[in-house]
C-alpha cells in the first residue's frame, strides 16, 4: 500500500491560483466522500488552508491514483487540469511521508516555524476521521506526523523567536518592562509599519495606547482604531512621560525628539524605563537619546538585525528539525512496510499450498497400484519441497532491519502471484510508539 | 557530627552552584528544579548544622569568622529561596548561589573549633544583634547579584547586543524589582541590628555609640543604602544608578563585615 501526496502551495501557486481550488471548511464530507469513491483509491484526507490544499491518500496503483486525484481537484473545482498541472506537486512513499512530516513540522510554511499549521492540519484531520475517509494507514500517518511536529517543536528553538519588526519589538519590550499589562504605548505619527506594531502590543495587551499626529484630525481617526487617547501634536511633550513605549513615525525632516526632551521627561517619571522605537526614515528620534539613563532607543535598522538574527537562528533549529523528520521517515516506513508482511506471507503459502494439494490429488487419482505408505509419503515431499522453496523469501520479507526493502517484496509478490491480501490492524508485526 | 553537616552543606551548595551556573549556557527546566530542590536540601542541612552548634556551644553560633560567614552564607540562601519563590526566577541562583558557596568555602577555611565564648559576648543581645546583621547582609547580598544581572543586561540592551545570555536573564523592571524589594528588606534588618548593638553597647560597655571603627562602618553602610532607599522614593534613583549604589553598597557592607574584623582593631575584632 502506498501513501500519495497531490497538492499545491505558496511555493508553487500564487492566491490567484490557491483560492480557486480551496476547500470550505465546513463542507468537507462531500469532498472527502468523493475522494475515497475513487477507484483504487482507499483512504483519504484533505488539507485546505490559505497557504496549501493538499490531498493524503492510500492507494495500490502511485501513477494511476495520483492522476486521478490530480483530476479530481480540477474537475471539483471546476477548474481546467491544464491551468493547474504546472502548480501541482505530487509525491509517494518516502518523498511523501517527508513532505507531510515537514509541512506538519511547519519546515515548509511561508514563515518557517509559525505555529498555525500543526493546528490546520489537525482540524483536517478531525474532517477525515469524522467522515471515515481516512483508515488504519492515514490514521497512523498523520498520527505520526503530529508527534514529529511535537518532537521538533520540543527539541528544537524553531518557533522561539520573533521572526518580524513588530513582533520584535513586543518581544524586546517585555525583555525591559517584564510585564506589559501596565504599560502604556504612545503613537507618534502614523504608518503602515507604527500601526501595525501598536497592533501586537495591544495584542498581548497593555494598559492603554495614547496616538498623536500633526494633524489632530487624523490622531481622531486612528485612537478610534485602536479604542486610543488622541493627543495634540503641541501636547507632546507633555505627556511624554505617561508612555512607556512610544512607537513613532512621522514625515518629519528632521528629529522631533531630542536627548534633552527625553532627559527632561525621564526625571518626571521618576527614571521609570522608556522604550523608543523609531521606525520612520528619516529618523523622528535623536540617536544620542540613546544615552539618556534608562532610556533604550531602537531603529527600525535594529529592529531588522533582531529579525534577520532570529532568521538565521530558525535556519540553524531548521536544519536540526529535518534530521528529527528523516529519523521519523525511517521508522514510519518500518511500520507501513511490516504492516503488509504478514498477509502477504500467509497469502502467498495458502496459494503454494493450493497448487500443492491440488496437483497432488490429481497425481494421486490417477495412480491405480500404489504402494502402502506411499501416499503419506508423496505428501511429506510436497511439504518438504514447498517449506524449502518458501523458506528464505519467507524470512527476507519478515527482516525488519534498516535498508530492507520488503515493501518491494511486498509489491513483487502480489504482482508476481496475483495474490489478494487484507490488511488489519492486528497483523503488524511491529507497533510506532507515538 | 557537626564536620558532617557543614561538609554535607558545602556538597550539596557546591551541585547546586553547579546546576544554576549551567542554567546561564543551556537554561532547562529540569535542571533549574533540581537547582531549588538541591538549595532548599541544603538550607535544611545548614539549619541542622547551625542548630546543633547552637547546642554544642551553649550561645548562639555568630561568635567568629568561621561561625559568621557560615551564618551569613545560610542566611544568604535562606533570603534566595524566598525570592526564587516569589518572582519565579532561577537564573537569579547563577549569580547569588555561588556567592554563597564562596562564603562557606572562606568559612571552611577558619577554625571549626569551639572556643570558650569571649566574657563580653555572654549576653542575651548576642543572638538578636547579630542574626539581625547577617540577615541585613544577606538581603543586601540578594540586591548585589540582582544589579549585577541589572547591569550586565541593561548594558546588552543600550548596545542592542542581544545574545543567548540577553535571552536567559529576566526583564529589566524585574530585577529592578527584586533589587529594590531586597532592599526594603535589608534595610530595616540593618538599622534594628544597629539599634540593638547600641543599646547592648550601653548595658556592656556603658555608651552607646564609642565610634569603634565597626559602628562607624556600619553608619556609613547604612547612609549609602538609606541614600539610595531615600532617592528612590523622592527623585526615582532605579535603574542603573540604584544597581550601581547597590553594588557599591555591598563592598562597602563587606568591609564593614570584613575588613572592619581583620585590618582595624577596635572592639568588634573577632577572629
Amino acid at each position: 500500500m502506498n501513501i500519495i501526496v497531490v497538492g499545491l502551495s505558496h511555493k508553487t501557486a500564487a492566491v490567484e491560483i490557491r483560492e480557486k481550488v480551496a476547500f470550505a471548511p465546513t463542507q468537507m464530507e462531500k469532498p472527502l466522500r468523493a475522494v475515497v469513491s475513487l477507484p483504487d483509491i482507499t483512504e483519504a484526507v484533505i488539507v485546505s488552508t490559505c497557504n496549501r490544499v493538499e490531498i493524503y491518500a492510500t492507494t495500490r496503483d502511485v501513477a494511476g491514483g495520483m492522476a486521478r486525484l490530480k483530476r479530481f481537484l480540477a474537475d471539483y473545482h471546476g477548474v481546467p487540469l491544464e491551468t493547474l498541472e504546472s502548480h501541482l506537486y505530487s509525491y509517494h512513499g518516502e518523498d511523501a511521508t517527508r513532505h507531510v512530516f515537514r509541512v506538519a513540522s511547519s519546515l515548509d510554511s511561508m514563515v518557517v516555524g509559525e505555529p498555525q499549521i500543526l493546528g490546520q492540519i489537525k482540524t483536517s484531520y478531525g474532517y477525515a476521521a469524522e467522515f471515515k475517509s481516512s483508515g488504519i494507514i492515514l490514521n497512523r500517518f498523520l498520527h505520526k506526523a503530529f508527534s514529529v511536529a511535537k518532537r521538533v517543536r520540543t527539541e528544537t528553538k524553531i518557533a522561539s523567536s520573533a521572526v518580524s519588526v513588530a513582533f520584535a519589538a513586543v518581544e524586546l519590550a517585555k525583555k525591559i518592562f517584564g510585564e506589559l499589562s501596565d504599560k502604556t504605548v504612545l503613537l507618534v505619527g502614523a504608518g503602515e509599519m507604527c500601526e501595525l506594531a501598536a497592533k501586537h502590543f495591544i495584542n498581548v495587551g497593555v494598559r492603554g495606547v495614547m496616538v498623536t499626529n500633526r494633524t489632530y484630525e487624523r490622531a481622531e481617526k486612528l485612537a478610534q482604531e485602536f479604542d486610543a487617547k488622541p493627543i495634540h501634536f503641541e501636547d507632546l511633550f507633555d505627556q511624554l512621560h505617561k508612555a512607556d513605549i512610544i512607537l513613532s513615525s512621522t514625515g518629519a525632516p528632521h528629529f522631533i525628539i531630542r536627548e534633552k526632551d527625553v532627559a527632561e521627561v525621564i526625571r518626571r517619571r521618576k527614571m521609570k524605563p522608556m522604550f523608543f522605537i523609531d521606525i520612520a526614515v528619516p529618523r523622528d528620534i535623536d540617536p544620542k537619546v540613546n544615552d539618556v539613563e534608562n532610556v533604550y532607543l531602537y531603529t527600525v535598522d535594529d529592529l531588522n538585525g533582531v529579525v534577520a538574527s532570529n532568521l538565521e537562528q530558525r535556519k540553524i533549529e531548521a536544519a536540526k528539525a529535518e534530521a528529527i523528520v528523516e529519523q521519523e521517515i525511517g521508522q514510519f516506513f518500518k511500520w507501513l512496510s511490516s504492516l503488509e508482511v504478514t498477509p502477504t506471507i500467509v497469502a502467498l503459502r495458502s496459494h503454494f499450498d493450493e497448487i500443492r494439494k491440488a496437483e497432488l490429488a490429481k497425481t494421486l487419482a490417477g495412480w491405480k497400484d500404489l504402494p502402502p505408505g506411499a501416499e503419506k509419503k508423496l505428501e511429506a515431499l510436497t511439504n518438504a519441497y514447498m517449506n524449502k522453496l518458501l523458506h528464505h523469501p519467507t524470512s527476507m520479507l519478515k527482516k525488519t532491519e534498516q535498508g530492507n526493502r520488503n515493501d518491494l517484496y511486498v509489491d513483487a509478490l502480489r504482482n508476481l502471484f496475483d495474490l489478494q491480501a487484507d490488511i488489519h490492524e492486528e497483523n503488524n508485526l511491529m507497533e510506532l510508539e507515538d | 557530627m557537626n564536620a558532617l553537616l557543614f561538609n554535607s552543606t558545602l556538597v550539596i551548595y557546591a551541585v547546586a552552584a553547579f546546576c544554576y551556573l549551567s542554567l546561564l549556557i543551556k537554561p532547562k527546566e529540569a535542571v533549574g528544579r533540581a537547582g531549588h530542590w538541591l538549595i532548599s536540601i541544603g538550607f535544611l542541612v545548614h539549619v541542622g548544622f547551625t542548630v546543633n552548634r547552637y547546642l554544642e556551644a551553649g550561645h548562639t553560633p555568630i561568635t567568629n569568622l568561621h561561625e559568621s560567614l557560615s551564618f551569613f552564607s545560610l542566611a544568604i540562601v535562606g533570603v534566595f529561596i524566598l525570592f526564587e519563590r516569589r518572582y519565579k526566577v532561577s537564573i537569579l541562583g547563577s549569580f547569588v548561589i555561588p556567592l554563597a558557596l564562596v562564603i562557606l568555602l572562606v568559612s571552611a577555611a577558619f577554625s571549626h573549633a569551639i572556643p570558650p565564648l569571649n566574657p563580653a559576648l555572654k549576653s542575651k543581645w548576642l543572638a538578636v544583634h547579630t542574626t539581625l546583621a547577617f540577615l541585613g547582609y544577606a538581603a543586601f547580598a540578594v540586591s548585589f547579584g540582582t544589579s549585577i544581572m541589572y547591569l550586565i543586561q541593561s548594558h546588552f540592551l543600550k548596545k542592542r547586543r542581544l545574545g543567548s545570555l540577553f535571552q536567559k536573564l529576566p526583564p529589566l523592571d524585574v530585577l529592578d524589582e527584586i533589587s529594590y524589594r531586597c532592599l526594603t528588606l535589608g534595610f530595616p534588618l540593618l538599622t534594628f541590628a544597629i539599634i540593638s548593638g547600641a543599646i547592648w553597647a550601653e548595658t556592656a560597655w556603658g555608651t552607646y555609640w564609642s565610634w569603634d571603627p565597626k559602628e562607624t562602618w556600619s553608619l556609613i553602610t547604612w547612609l549609602i543604602y538609606a541614600a539610595l532607599l531615600h532617592g528612590r522614593l523622592t527623585t526615582g534613583w532605579r535603574g542603573r544608578k540604584a544597581a550601581m549604589l547597590s553594588i557599591v553598597g555591598f563592598v562597602i557592607m563587606l568591609f564593614t563585615f570584613l575588613g572592619v574584623n581583620l585590618l582595624l582593631p577596635g572592639l568588634h575584632s573577632y577572629k
